[in-house]
């Protein structure tokens, strides 16, 4: 058993991990720590699937995952600026349907 | 009727049904990666074509010149996303503070530094690990700790050359792409000998965007005074 | 299984701990400090992977820009008390 598919299969467990805290949690910056959560989790499936061949390392599943690190931090920045607008505009950072819930926001640490 | 089912937190049902459904999800895509055989992969073409890409280190070869699409449209991706967070609205006002005696310690040591390492990793990006994003990311942390170190407004950095900054990278990368199109070459194909010097000024050029690009993404808004 | 594989398993499994405890905390400025943690220690795994371009991206901005970002966004959220906005900055360096 090589270590590509050790990391491949913890990839996978990440992209579960993010869809469940997606789905179930309230507070958007909670799902944007998902959605990133779910994009690491892709980028080791990749590049673990692409480390399980006898031909060494591939290095285009890396640059690949370079661009796509890339983008998730714009992606991300750009929800974070529409989550504040929001927040501002509604008084709470989650969608409607959700603003009731309870948004696990606590002051105390 | 109006339900007060809405506002309250997922039941157990649909929990369990959540996590049934994620466990045979990923149990399906792990038995599919152990069950496929190993595809050969494209090391050794790349190995292969390296000698004519310009650079040494096989990622920066990949990145900038036989996939250079993908880098060209992320910048495009970048640009876009901070056209996006500048239409939500002018910058949100930030409290004049004082700054703790550490960060402002730590800040006279690492902003110095920085530069310096930025242009370290562009350079060792042709053969060794680096490259332009990595760069652009470690001068784009030096502006941020600039930024809510000293958070005076006449310090702050001058709205007027922020703009060019921000597409030159997008615009050499364009140019170059076009102008390697005379002799019959396809567009971003680069001749064998000025690959290395090509890919270096389009990482230069990109280095400054994305550095400029993710310290106003940080700031949250267009700067003050713009229309 | 060897030294490396059982080191690459451990990493695994800090991993997906990291990330179910950064989703699941009750305190959201826990769960940032917690995100940031999991993007060092995925770097830690792409170097195991042989990717140090990857690790090197991963590290300053997986890690420490988003970091920032989450941090910022989180104290200028609308009901927060005034100190607490203060110590939410300050978090980023990774050269």
């Amino acid at each position: 058993m090589s270590s590509g598919i050790l990391f491949a299969c913890g990839g996978l467990g990440l992209l579960a991990i993010g869809i469940w805290a997606l789905v179930l949690r309230a507070h958007l910056i909670r799902k944007v720590l998902a959605i990133n959560v779910m994009g690491s989790g892709a980028f080791l499936l990749l590049v673990g699937a692409g480390s399980m061949g006898e031909a060494g390392v591939d290095p285009v599943p890396q640059a690949m995952v370079i661009t796509g690190i890339v983008v998730a931090i714009s992606a991300t920045a750009l929800a974070l600026a529409l989550v504040l607008r929001l927040a501002n505009a509604t008084g709470k950072p989650a969608l409607p349907e959700d603003r009731e819930r309870d948004l696990m926001d606590s002051e105390e640490r | 009727m109006k339900t007060r089912h809405a506002a309250t937190e997922p039941g157990p049902v649909f929990r369990i049904g959540l996590a049934l459904l994620l466990f045979a999800i990923t149990a399906g895509l792990a038995l599919a990666l152990l069950a496929e055989p190993v595809a050969p992969g494209v090391a050794g073409q790349v190995e292969a074509a390296l000698g004519d890409s310009g650079a040494k280190n096989h990622v920066t070869a990949v990145l900038l010149n036989f996939r250079g699409y993908d880098t060209l449209l992320e910048l495009a991706v970048l640009t876009s996303a901070l056209v996006g967070v500048w239409a939500l609205g002018v910058a949100p006002d930030i409290k004049e503070t004082t700054p703790s005696p550490v960060l402002l310690g730590m800040n006279s040591v690492l902003i110095p530094l920085a530069p310096l390492f930025c242009a370290y990793l562009l350079w060792a990006g042709a053969s060794r690990p680096g490259g332009a994003f990595q760069a652009g990311a470690v001068l784009a942390a030096a502006a941020v700790l600039y930024n809510i170190s000293c958070r005076r407004p006449e310090l702050r950095l001058p709205s007027a050359p922020l703009r060019p900054g921000i597409v030159i990278g997008l615009g050499v990368f364009i140019a170059t792409g076009f102008g390697v199109m005379g002799g019959g070459r396809a567009f971003m194909e680069y001749p064998a000998g000025l690959a290395g010097g090509l890919i270096l000024l389009i990482e230069t050029a990109a280095t400054l965007s994305i550095a400029l690009i993710l310290a106003s993404l940080f700031v949250g808004g267009r700067p003050e005074g713009e229309p | 299984m060897n030294t490396g594989q059982a080191l690459d398993l451990l990493l695994v499994l800090v991993l997906l701990w990291v990330a179910w405890a950064a989703l699941s905390s009750r305190d959201l400025f826990r769960c940032i400090v917690l995100f940031i943690a999991f993007g060092l220690v995925l770097s830690m795994a792409w170097v195991r992977l042989g990717a140090p371009d990857v690790a090197l991206a991963e590290a300053a901005i997986g890690a420490g820009l988003a970091g920032a970002l989450l941090l910022a966004t989180w104290a200028r959220l609308p009901g927060k008390t005034e100190d607490s906005k203060l110590d939410a900055k300050g978090e980023d360096d990774e050269d």
